[in-house]
């Protein structure tokens, strides 16, 4: 079982608290109304897939209830790091090949 | 070896769920009498009425059955000025105890979580066996699980099991 650490309880806790939401850093756009059908068509459902290093939501559901993101490769499902809602993104360190192939949409 | 824990179900107590933004706490803590616990998993006692910290906005308050009316009063006196969201959830959870030198290792039959990191005084929410329970140590040798009403014959049905494989030496 994978263990997760919640920025928010400060602890290293069983995946099974744990539920995935998506991608992270999307920002619903200010005014809805002044999207054209594409771009709505692209913040609601284009995302991209990522082979490698990828930001995610998760929420700690059966824990402090928070979501927080992560920044997992999806190749290793290794999490590199876990922090707050609104905190940057930190880097990611290129480890090889593998890291940062984007299939791009 | 002679299995010495027991797993039973608790009286009625009284519950509360408590949000409120940390600007707020001061003003809680004062209205309530006692400090609201400030990091995740602490406990606060006075009396008879205890404060366990989920999340960090949120708080489950304990307390006998006849005291409820009493916090719900002085809590609503301070609503104005420090805006919270108190909900009464006695009747949503029944609790069960489990003590005894086996306690933890009973738990940790359906536990994903590693229990020996979860201190005595503190408490959290969790999961057993699927059901999001909140899991309290009391003491070293005592837990408390308060589970959603409709999940208790499940949980007792598991910690029913598990203690007749240990008695049996399983
Ligand atoms: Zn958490």
């Amino acid at each position: 079982m994978l263990l997760i650490h919640c920025p928010y309880c400060k602890e290293k806790l069983p995946e099974l608290e744990f539920e995935y939401a998506g991608q992270a850093h999307i920002a619903r756009p200010e005014n809805p109304a002044e999207q054209t059908d594409a771009e709505w068509r692209d913040y609601l459902f284009i995302r991209s897939n990522v082979r490698g290093d990828h930001a995610e939501q998760w929420r700690h559901s059966h824990g402090c209830g928070r979501y927080f993101n992560a920044l997992r490769n999806t190749v290793s499902d290794k999490f590199i790091a876990t922090y707050e809602i609104g905190q940057a993104c930190p880097t990611s360190h290129a480890e090889g090949e593998e890291n940062n192939e984007q299939l791009e949409s | 070896m002679a299995f010495n824990s027991t797993v039973e179900t608790l009286p009625a107590m009284g519950r509360f769920s408590l949000r409120c933004k940390r600007e707020n706490t001061v003003a809680m803590s004062k209205a309530l009498g006692f400090e609201l616990p400030s990091s995740i998993s602490e406990t606060a006692q006075s009396g008879d009425m205890t404060a366990l910290k989920l999340g960090p906005d949120e708080w489950m308050l304990t307390c006998p059955m006849e005291a409820r009316s009493e916090i719900e009063k002085s809590l609503a006196a301070i609503y104005p000025d420090a805006v919270h969201s108190l909900t009464d959830i006695s009747s949503r959870e029944v609790s069960i105890r489990i003590s005894g030198p086996e306690a933890e290792e009973l738990l940790s039959t359906s536990c994903p979580r590693n229990l020996a990191e979860l201190k005595s005084g503190r408490g959290v929410r969790t999961i057993f066996d699927s059901v999001q329970v909140i899991l309290t140590r009391e003491e070293q040798n005592q837990f408390r699980l308060d589970v959603w009403r409709s999940f208790v014959p499940h949980v007792m049905g598991l910690l029913t099991v598990a203690v007749a494989e240990f008695e049996c030496g399983l």
